[in-house]
């Protein structure tokens, strides 16, 4: 419910073989980064999420972790204490540990999923883009009636009545998400077939594919990165609500929202079941958006103001 | 207008066909069945019950079946709400679903385009700031983590508000709050964009140059445009209100169309669960199309086509 569908950014990038040649001038990727770094919130956000996905990352090897997994029926669910941060659950699991490892599926769903519609939608677009005419058309067409289906309630029940796997996961928050991203890549695709840098490539005798993957595809990074850094939250959050109904990861691997779906039930009695992972899980996101926020505005050449 | 309502109109009839045919098939391709849970009915009388449902026909024959009765809104009896018909079903339950929606909806607008408009008039100040931070916040809570959070704040500590059902006004403003939070939050970003576009160009320049007084500018001039983003994103919100519903309403108890949904999939309720989809599409094709319209009367610079 949260990341949009950005408007796609209206002029690219210069082209990087442009940008090569202006090298002693200066890198519009440079400036970019400059704008980014100044921007104190979005840098902080950005920090902040790779403790997250570093501490997930690691957690199978971080000393004084406790095991996710390793129940103490005698303590039960135990407030936060010093012994256990977050405190523990009915069956006298760690919560700290079942966060961090909670997050470990959260944030690897979130960029697998965002991976799959990347590939999808960054291909579908720049092909229907670039070739334009009637395929484009029809591709575009295609693209807007999937837009128009009420896709949640299909993925719904593609999960109940199909497998509950990882991969039917995957599957359905792929397929919903690489739409928008294929029509930011297409209407980019669009303005930038036009270019002579595109002409001279294809002047050099270079085929389609090499034209689409290697000189157009790139100047789309722009509104690409930012639009990825969107999708990341839209993911997790989508597979979270998957989970809250019961639909997503599956026991004994919890997500996030496997984690607040589990607590919600609990929660006149044990509220900090709920409290831990609904606030990783919200900073997270939060910090997703606003990291994306910023990237936009760095990298929109709208709004380019000269860096000192 | 007329030609382009009845093109979209006619539109609406394929995609609904497309709907109906794939909910139907992946329905009765999935393993298991709606008389399978049971575990002490005998065969013979699994096969008079799905005899008497009409599952023993050919699969070809039940799917015509289907596409004619639902044309005419027929989705038959449900399977696991015995002697009701899940049209029955759907009227009782989509009221209270439309209540919660329209409630959520309307809270957004009225909240967050003000806090858009006051954000953007400010523009870089500490107000604009925090206001954004605040909505960014607000969309990045998820309403399954802030509705439980609520009702344990509100409900169980404070004792102020009911934490559950759907009975009496106090009962809605939980529900309401927590589904409405993150709209309000998405329109005052949407607005605070829409109204810096619109600030910046000429015909304000002009408005103000004549004299006007700034209130005027703003709410005369401005605003008319500003709050387009708002209007386009009015259909997209109708259906992520309906896929948050299906949360708010299971985390509240609230006796509406997304528990149906839901609980219809869980149970193999073929016919609810095809009915409550095909419902759904329906409703949001035709609010999309209100939509559109709407938008080339505040727009004139939108043709339909």
């Amino acid at each position: 419910m949260s990341a949009e569908a950005l408007p796609p950014i209206a002029s690219p990038p210069p082209a990087f073989a442009e940008a090569h040649q202006a090298e002693r001038i200066r890198s519009p990727w440079g400036d970019a980064w400059k704008r980014l770094a100044r921007n104190r919130p979005a840098m902080l956000a950005g920090l902040f999420l790779l403790w997250i996905g570093g501490t997930a990352a690691a957690a199978p090897w971080l000393p004084g972790l406790q095991d996710p997994s390793a129940q103490n029926l005698v303590l039960g669910a135990a407030p936060p204490s010093a012994s256990h941060w977050f405190g523990t659950d009915e069956l006298g699991r760690d919560t700290f540990a079942r966060v961090v490892y909670g997050g470990r599926i959260s944030l690897l769903i979130g960029l697998v999923g965002t991976l799959v519609s990347l590939v999808i939608g960054v291909s579908y677009g720049a092909v229907a883009g670039y070739r334009g005419g009637r395929l484009d058309e029809l591709m575009m067409r295609a693209v807007d009636v999937l837009y128009s289906l009420p896709y949640i309630f299909l993925v719904i029940l593609l999960l109940v009545f199909f497998s509950r796997s990882i991969l039917m996961l995957f599957v359905a928050l792929g397929l919903v998400q690489w739409l928008t991203m294929a029509r930011i890549v297409r209407g980019q695709v669009l303005s930038l077939k036009q270019q002579n840098f595109v002409e001279a490539a294809r002047a050099l005798g270079a085929g389609d594919t090499r034209v689409i993957f290697q000189h157009i595809v790139p100047n789309t990074l722009g509104p690409v990165i930012v639009y990825t850094t969107l999708t990341v939250p839209a993911v997790i959050l989508q597979e979270a609500f998957l989970s809250f109904l019961g639909l997503g990861v599956r026991p004994p691997d919890a997500s996030w929202g496997t984690l607040v779906s589990e607590g919600a039930r609990l929660l006149a009695l044990f509220p900090w079941l709920v409290l831990f992972p609904g606030l990783a899980l919200s900073l997270t996101l939060f910090c997703f958006n606003f990291l994306g926020d910023g990237l936009r505005d760095a990298l929109d050449p709208q709004d380019r103001r000269d860096v000192g | 207008m007329a030609a382009f309502v009845v093109r979209r109109v006619l539109l609406m009839i394929p995609t609904l066909w497309v709907i109906a045919t794939l909910t139907f098939f992946m329905v009765r391709l999935a393993p298991g069945g709606p008389f399978l849970s049971e575990r002490d009915i005998p065969a013979t009388a699994i096969r008079q019950l799905e005899k008497s449902y009409g599952l023993d026909r050919p699969l070809g024959e039940q799917y015509l079946t289907f596409l004619a009765h639902a044309a005419r809104l027929d989705f038959g009896p449900s399977y696991k709400y015995p002697g009701r018909q899940v049209r029955e079903i759907i009227f009782e339950a989509f009221p209270v679903s439309l209540e919660l929606g329209a409630w959520a909806l309307l809270f957004a607008v009225l909240i967050g385009v003000p806090i858009g408009v006051i954000a953007a008039l400010r523009q870089n100040t500490g107000a604009d700031h925090a206001a954004m931070a605040a909505a960014l916040a607000g969309v990045s809570i998820p309403n399954f983590v802030l509705g439980p959070l609520l009702v344990l704040w509100v409900s169980l500590t404070w004792f102020l508000l009911p934490p559950a059902l759907w009975e009496g006004p106090q009962s809605r403003v939980l529900p309401v709050l927590t589904l409405s939070t993150a709209y309000i939050a998405y329109i005052a970003r949407l607005t605070r964009g829409g109204m810096l576009e619109v600030l910046r160009q000429d015909y304000i320049r002009t408005a103000r140059a004549k004299g006007l007084p700034e209130r005027a500018v703003v709410f005369k001039h401005a605003l008319k445009l500003g709050v387009l983003p708002v209007v386009s994103y009015l259909g997209p919100a109708t259906a992520r209100i309906i896929m948050g519903s299906i949360v708010v309403e299971s985390v509240f108890a609230v006796p509406g169309l997304g528990r149906h949904l839901v609980n219809g999939a869980f149970n193999r309720d073929y016919t609810l669960v095809l009915g409550v989809v095909l419902f759904y599409a329906a409703f949001l094709m035709v609010l999309n199309l209100i939509v559109d319209v709407a938008y080339t009367r505040l727009d004139p610079r939108v043709e339909l086509s």
